[in-house]
């Protein structure tokens, strides 16, 4: 895979999508996590849980760069990525963590120099105890797909601000020191 | 909000730090004086009719939908339950010691989450001799994220713990989110030897640090303890499972309920039999129930679950390093049971260390490696499945037809039983430190401080992006907004 001066490279992605597959479109993230899954792509870790906690700041700072895949409930459809900073000011937590606080710990913790991504997918619905995405929540989840999947076997990271699967800012993949 | 009997009424929602979502309400009287607290918890209702029609063999999986937190809880609980339907209540040794290790490692990781990483910024950071000062102290530290700054040892150490315990639960239960390892009558693999060396290679590390963090709970308790004491404190009865010689056992046992003082009000109960002893009030402010102990009626039946209430209702613990501590925990209150909402802390680190004692134990215990997985015997139509979650005794409890769909379920969850406790420990804080009608960020942390004491889980509320700041209102008593008060 092509690094940020064009060499052919394979960067070492984290993936985790997380949310709660029996809360309707909160399942995005796992659901999205298993279509990448199923990909088999070298150098890409896929993990799926019910929601980020703190000890994925040790496998984050395995990896060169971190991608976090939510369901998102008002953000732009069909689906944003968008850099995530390491936050160390943050107020307040609960049980799961940000992805930036888990940044936040990777770099405190381990001395991570990982880049993060959020991969904010729009969902609909979320009320009900129902083990199924919305008609529109898969929509947007095969383009997120679609999408990442391009991402992941080029090794170009881009911001999109949603609205668009077409990317607007440019942010490559970190080169690794070794 | 609305104002009613001449009360004002302070909101404060949601609490942070704790799972899910919920607000706080401090009534006061016509004096500005605090009268009741009211923890509203956004309960999700709907589960039972989720679940309605499904075959009971999918439960064991479908519960763990219920909470991302405690997902293995749910998991067990309702395969136990499950067990009674497929005649299989009695294990193999493989099955029942797997599920045991998978039930250790998930107190180990809860704990330890609680602990390090939500807990742990309220004790550290407090002037000597005055812990209240800690739980003022400034946000902007008093985090997660302050404590890695301040103390990266033991910000490390909560995440490997955490990490250990998940990995516990891996190689017991399958993946984090579609764990399948236990399934009616017994569990679907056992632990092969490859796994148990993965396992072995870090256990004494795991002791050590869970040593040092009943040392370090134990420390402040003691250290603070006169002013620790009275802090959202108060007296109740407890319960919890117990083994039949009286032991703490988290996974199986009949259920034991003691008052105050320590006096029993009913042990070694078949927990199959819970309806006859547990009862559920319905008060219409709140979606959650308010379980009682019938035989004293809901005015002084409620009772406390969790850490706290096990260590007191236990004669004993048996793993030795977890049963020394214990003793020195219950010499505090002279072998009396201890009331102390702050003293959570300090039994929900015995039980670490007891549960790195146990998987330590059952690591080289060549059962795990047996093949004798499940079993079945006579087909029944109804079960119940008991065991103590890390925050307190789970009940769940189903009904299966003939076509084995399930006609009904009932869930009474850790965080219900506490409910009054919690509303009790509120309101003791409000009442001690609310002064005039102002949500001060020290109020507002002090109510936090105690919540957070119990460790509940709020809600299976959904984690999406966009969700949980935190506001503060307070509202006069003709139901006009007087201020808000908001972080994130």
């Amino acid at each position: 895979m092509p690094n940020v001066s064009g060499e052919s490279r394979q960067t070492a992605v984290l993936l985790i999508g997380y949310g709660n597959p029996g809360r309707q479109d909160d399942g995005l993230g796992p659901a999205l996590a298993a279509a990448v899954e199923r990909l088999r792509l070298p150098g890409v870790t896929v993990d799926a849980d019910y929601q980020l906690t703190v000890e994925d700041a040790a496998a984050v700072a395995q990896h060169e760069v971190a991608i976090f895949a939510d369901a998102d409930t008002a953000g732009p459809g069909p689906f944003y990525l968008r850099a995530v900073e390491p936050d160390a000011t943050l107020s307040f937590s609960t049980h799961s963590v940000s992805p930036a606080a888990v940044m936040g710990l990777a770099r405190d913790l381990f001395g991570a120099r990982t880049r993060g991504f959020v991969l904010g997918i729009r969902g609909y619905v979320f009320n009900e105890f129902e083990e199924s995405l919305s008609e529109k929540a898969l929509g947007n989840l095969a383009a997120a797909v679609r999408f990442i999947e391009s991402a992941l076997r080029s090794g170009v990271f881009e911001e999109t601000p949603g609205g668009t699967e077409k990317p607007s800012v440019t942010v490559a993949a970190p080169v690794s020191e070794e | 909000m609305v104002a009613t009997n001449g009360m004002k009424r302070i909101v404060i929602e949601p609490v942070t730090r704790v799972e899910g979502h919920g607000k706080v309400t401090i009534l006061l009287d016509e004096k500005k004086q605090v009268q009741q607290a009211r923890l509203h918890i956004v309960e999700f209702r709907g589960f039972e009719r989720f679940i309605q029609g499904r075959p009971f063999w999918e439960v064991p999986v479908l519960v763990q939908r219920l909470c991302g937190i405690c997902p293995v809880s749910h998991h067990l609980a309702a395969a136990k339950a499950m067990d009674w339907i497929v005649g299989g209540e009695k294990l193999t040794p493989t099955a029942e010691k797997m599920r045991r290790l998978m039930h250790y490692g998930q107190f180990f990781q809860s704990h330890a989450l609680h602990f390090f990483h939500l807990s742990s910024p309220d004790l550290l950071f407090g002037k000597p001799g005055d812990p209240l000062s800690g739980f003022a102290a400034d946000v902007a530290i008093r985090n997660v994220i302050g404590v890695a700054a301040k103390f990266p040892d033991l910000a490390v150490q909560g995440v490997m713990l955490r990490k250990y315990g998940q990995e516990v639960i891996l190689r017991t239960a399958g993946k984090k989110i579609h764990g399948t390892g236990a399934i009616p009558g017994g569990i679907n693999k056992n632990l092969s030897i490859a796994e148990r060396d993965f396992l072995l290679k870090d256990i004494d590390q795991m002791v050590e640090w869970s040593r040092s963090a009943v040392k370090l709970a134990k420390d402040y308790t003691v250290e603070h303890l006169e002013k620790l004491a009275p802090f959202g404190s108060f007296d109740s009865n407890h319960l919890s499972l117990i083994r039949e010689d009286g032991a703490m056992d988290i996974y199986h046992g009949n259920l034991r309920a003691i008052d105050s003082v320590g006096k029993k009000i009913f042990d070694q109960v078949d927990y199959r039999r819970y309806l006859d002893y547990i009862g559920e009030e319905v008060r219409p402010w709140s979606y959650m129930k308010f379980p009682f102990i019938r035989s004293l009626g809901p005015e002084k039946g409620w009772y406390r679950v969790g850490p706290l209430a096990r260590v007191n209702t236990a004669d004993f613990i048996d793993t030795p390093e977890a049963e020394a501590a214990r003793k020195e925990f219950m010499a505090v209150t002279n072998g009396k049971p201890n009331n102390i909402s702050m003293a959570y802390h300090w039994a929900r680190m015995i039980e670490l260390l007891h549960s790195i004692e146990k998987i330590k134990d059952l690591l080289h215990d060549k059962d795990l490696q047996g093949t004798d997985l499940v079993v079945k015997g006579e087909r029944r139509d109804e079960g119940v499945g008991l065991l103590e979650a890390p925050r307190g005794t789970l009940f769940h409890h189903y009904k299966v037809n003939k076509d084995d769909q399930v006609v009904m379920a009932n869930l009474i969850v850790s965080t219900t039983s506490n409910n009054e406790p919690m509303n009790r420990a509120v309101a003791k804080v409000a009442k001690d430190h609310l002064s005039g009608v102002e949500i001060t960020e020290g109020l507002l942390n002090h109510v936090e401080v105690v919540i957070r004491a119990y460790d509940p889980c709020l809600s299976c509320a959904t984690h999406a992006l966009g969700q949980m700041p935190l506001t503060v209102e307070l509202v006069d008593h003709e139901g006009n907004l007087v201020s808000t008060r908001s972080k994130n």
